[in-house]
């Protein structure tokens, strides 16, 4: 994803003609300032360089720059410079934020910094919203007077830096906006390889000075109180994540999606009209993968198949229904209201099903497991019993067994198929598929011959 | 419904040789194919059922197709993120389901205002609220197209079967970057994860449509044009050379933030008409008209299938109806839909939810025929026979 571009062009200012339009005394602009100091020192070609805000004072900053700019809403300028830096990760983002965004935008500060992404955020911290008429924000310290804390703020004020900090950041430094260090600072974070964030201090001399004074004193007396150190706090050499996460992928076994292949038939359709099949069971008992087997089994017949899951969000426990429709021409509607064929395999899976159920009528068919309660129905039951097949029928094959004796005895579809989809299963599963098939077609060998008693494992 | 087996095979049980060839895939795979084919290359999602799946394939499939895929902390993110790569050159898909696109409002406009081409994909759940995570409906209709602040237009996509979600979800690729705006796929529970035979469509994977980027060398061009209205400006990527401002705020053609309104008329303006100037190159329509019928059956998504059912059994009954499918829901066909309904007596418009689209619909048949919904909010399906019912 990356353009080619001309060589790069050293910049004396990457600040642009237009004036700030911060009030007197604000630290925004001084903060801006340093930035620019410290992008001309790098020396970064300015068409490589992406300055992203978001919303209150700081989100105009991005205005004054002739680099790249974007800004967007608020608290979530992280989240466009992590996709600008995943496309492009050979650009230089640096966000430019307020504590307001810190707030509200928590959760993507706490992610970024667990990624340790490649960004570098400067928080232009003036302890209050500005813009909205000084309200309390993330960093307001406690006790203080805002337009929304009219009796103190009882709130403890967020220790960004901390916080980034013990979360997996790479760099975090707590300044403030009049610090001679401050573009050195700022470097820093843009080179370091990581997430980089530098909590600036500047109290808004609009709102949050004119009500709790903003003298240096004062300031570092706040600071103090509350333990919040200043400077570099914290260093760490972590794998960056754009280029964590691109090894990571490297290592991905899937290959490249190839072209969807079709199946040849290996058999002509046995059905000429569409049968509709229930398979009630429970969770855990192999429902959707036997109702799988057959799905492709019908494909391998030249038939047209639909394959709908029914199942509650906690996946293993409760029902598990899966409804099949099988047919010679197209399918519009993958619903089963009335079911030719059910099986009932389970109490939850009769329970979710009992309307099925009453829908059915005489010529329809039901399956049942031994043990398992019917209500009253019209339809055919007949009992599979799957210790006729053999002792050793692990649970799991019993569903399968029962839909594979089902569909045998209708001649929906042929053992050849049923085999066929069974061997196409991965692994071990597929000689347990293929060697209950080849139980459920004894079964019904047997049944044909009415030879029940003598029926045991083929 | 015919009920029962048929034991006969064709002759001498020679297999049918099928052209085309046919595999079982379900809707989610049929999007995440259609979204590889479009050139997709980032993908950002957050897990919600019934749409994980998508973001699953997605993570695995993506990097190994030479995209970037991540889950993200939570669905504003996602989107976020899909939307600083699209800046960055990407081409961008996210998919959740209505819980998540409520998160997604925000930017949804975001993306809006700063003409980001990208795919969101919302896999339809039961609402309101967490509603029901594995229950099928159509409820977010009028949500995703007026889902944002400000009523301006998106693009919205039903797909009605899963060749549909493969297909659809390309051309909303398509469409994203022919209008620069987000273009929804609108799906649910049912199309996503059932299981389908779907024809193969032999042949090398298509050649994406390339994107018109703005060329780097545009210096001082504006990067936003406002006139005339409907145009679309290419679009330029951040880093590309071209000074790129990118705003959510109303802004002048060259990025910086403005409120005059001349400039904030012009702005809004083309917001609009680039879309709604363009309703009929976006229509998307499946008519299926039969002579004598005086009812036609309007509806969208999973519910079409129920309706084409319907429609084969009562033929075959010797009945009269006519079907319209609508594929793209926003902006609504129009002269299309009024045109059809002009010459049947009796609209009913079917989907599983009280009304949402009907309103549109009996907005542009204005009295032309008599509109009637049929609708279902109970977690199920509108059956074929529910269908059949409400033809006379
Ligand atoms: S309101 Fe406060 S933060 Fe905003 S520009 Fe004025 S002093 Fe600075």
């Amino acid at each position: 994803m990356t353009a080619a571009q001309p060589a790069a062009a050293r910049c004396a200012t990457y600040r642009n003609d237009r004036t700030y339009p911060f009030c007197p005394g604000c630290g925004h602009g001084r903060i801006l300032d340093r930035l620019n100091d410290a992008l001309v020192a790098l020396g970064r070609d300015p068409r490589e360089v992406v300055i992203v805000s978001d919303i209150g004072c700081s989100g105009l900053s991005d205005q004054y720059f002739v680099t790249d700019a974007f800004h967007g809403l608020h608290g979530r300028s992280i989240t466009y410079a992590t996709g600008i830096k995943i496309a492009r990760p050979d650009l230089t983002v640096v966000v430019v934020m307020g504590d307001g965004g810190t707030g509200i935008g928590g959760a993507h500060l706490l992610a970024a910094a667990r990624r340790n992404i490649g960004l570098t955020v400067l928080v232009l911290d003036n302890l209050n919203f500005g813009m909205t008429g000084g309200q309390h924000s993330s960093t307001t310290p406690d006790g203080a007077i805002t337009s929304s804390t009219p009796h103190g703020s009882v709130e403890r004020p967020l220790d960004i830096c901390a916080t980034v900090g013990v979360n997996g950041a790479a760099y975090a430094a707590r300044c403030t906006s009049s610090d001679s260090d401050l573009s050195a600072r700022i470097q820093e974070g843009i080179e370091c390889d990581g997430f980089a964030l530098l909590d600036i201090w500047g109290p808004c001399t609009a709102h949050f000075a004119a009500r709790n004074g903003a003298s240096r004193q004062r300031l570092a007396a706040t600071l103090d109180r509350l333990g919040f150190a200043t400077g570099v706090l914290h260093r760490a050499a972590r794998p960056e994540f754009t280029n964590a996460h691109a090894a990571a992928c490297r290592g991905e076994a899937t290959p490249p999606p190839g072209r969807p292949e079709g199946a040849e038939p290996l058999a002509a359709p046995r059905l000429r009209t569409p049968l509709r099949v229930v398979v009630a069971g429970s969770a855990g008992a192999k429902v959707r993968s036997a109702a799988r087997l057959a799905s492709r089994a019908a494909l391998l017949s030249g038939l047209r198949v639909t394959q709908r899951d029914d199942y509650p969000v906690t996946v293993q426990t409760g029902h598990c229904v899966a409804s099949l429709v099988l047919s010679p021409e197209e399918i519009h509607f993958s619903g089963v209201e009335r079911p030719d064929v059910l099986l009932a395999l389970s109490a939850d899976g009769v329970a979710r099903t009992a309307r099925q159920l009453a829908a059915m009528g005489p010529g329809d068919r039901v399956f049942v497991l031994p043990g398992v309660a019917l209500g009253a129905t019209r339809a055919t039951v007949t009992t599979i019993d799957p210790a006729q097949a053999s002792g050793t029928l692990a649970p799991r094959q019993v569903a399968l067994y029962a839909l594979a004796v089902a569909l045998l005895a209708m001649d929906a579809l042929s053992e050849d198929v049923l085999l066929a989809a069974a061997d196409a299963a991965t692994g071990r599963h597929a000689a347990a598929a293929n060697a209950t098939v080849r139980r459920a077609a004894a079964t019904v060998e047997c049944r044909t011959a009415a030879r029940a008693d003598a029926c045991g494992d083929p | 419904m015919v009920s029962g087996p048929c034991g006969a095979s064709d002759a001498a049980g020679e297999p049918r040789r099928s052209d085309p060839l046919y595999e079982l895939i379900d809707g989610s795979t049929a999007i995440v194919r259609g979204a590889l084919d479009a050139g997709c290359t980032f993908f950002a999602g957050y897990p919600i059922t019934p749409a994980s799946s998508i973001l699953m394939a997605m993570l695995r499939r993506l990097p190994a197709a030479g995209g970037a895929a991540v889950q993200a902390e939570d669905e504003i993110a996602a989107i976020g993120m899909c939307v600083g790569a699209t800046l960055a050159g990407a081409r961008s898909m996210t998919a959740t389901s209505g819980p998540g696109i409520s998160l997604m409002s925000e930017t949804i406009g975001l993306a809006v205002m700063g003409e980001v081409p990208l795919v969101i994909v919302d896999v339809q759940r039961l609402g309101p609220s967490t509603g029901g995570a594995t229950t099928v409906a159509q409820g977010d209709v009028q949500f995703v197209r007026w889902g944002t602040s400000g009523g301006y237009p998106v693009i919205v996509l039903a797909p009605s079967s899963t060749a549909e979600c493969y297909a659809l979800t390309r051309r909303a690729f398509d469409l994203a970057e022919r209008f620069r705006c987000p273009v929804f796929v609108l799906t649910d529970k049912e199309l996503a994860l059932t299981t389908e035979t779907v024809a193969v469509v032999p042949g090398p994977p298509p050649v994406p449509r390339p994107r018109r980027a703005a060329p780097p060398s545009a210096g001082a061009a504006p990067a936003h044009r406002f006139e005339p209205a409907a145009d679309v400006t290419p679009m330029a990527h951040v880093g590309s050379g071209a000074p790129v401002r990118f705003t959510s705020s109303t802004h002048d053609e060259q990025g910086f933030l403005t409120k005059d309104p001349v400039t904030v008329g012009r702005l809004n303006e083309h917001l609009r008409a680039k879309v709604m100037e363009h309703v009929d190159e976006i229509t998307m329509i499946d008519i299926d008209l039969q002579p004598g019928a005086s009812t036609v059956v309007v509806s969208y998504g999973v519910t079409a299938g129920a309706v084409r059912d319907a429609a084969r059994a009562l033929r075959r009954r010797g009945r009269q109806v006519s079907t319209l499918t609508v594929q793209s829901l926003w902006p609504v066909p129009g002269p299309a839909l009024a045109a059809v309904a002009a010459t049947h007596d009796r609209v009913v418009v079917a989907e599983l939810n009280h009304g949402q689209y009907r309103r549109e619909v009996e907005r542009v048949v204005a009295g032309r025929a008599a509109v009637v919904g049929l609708h279902r909010t109970d977690g199920g399906l509108i059956t074929p026979e529910q269908v059949a019912e409400s033809v006379r």
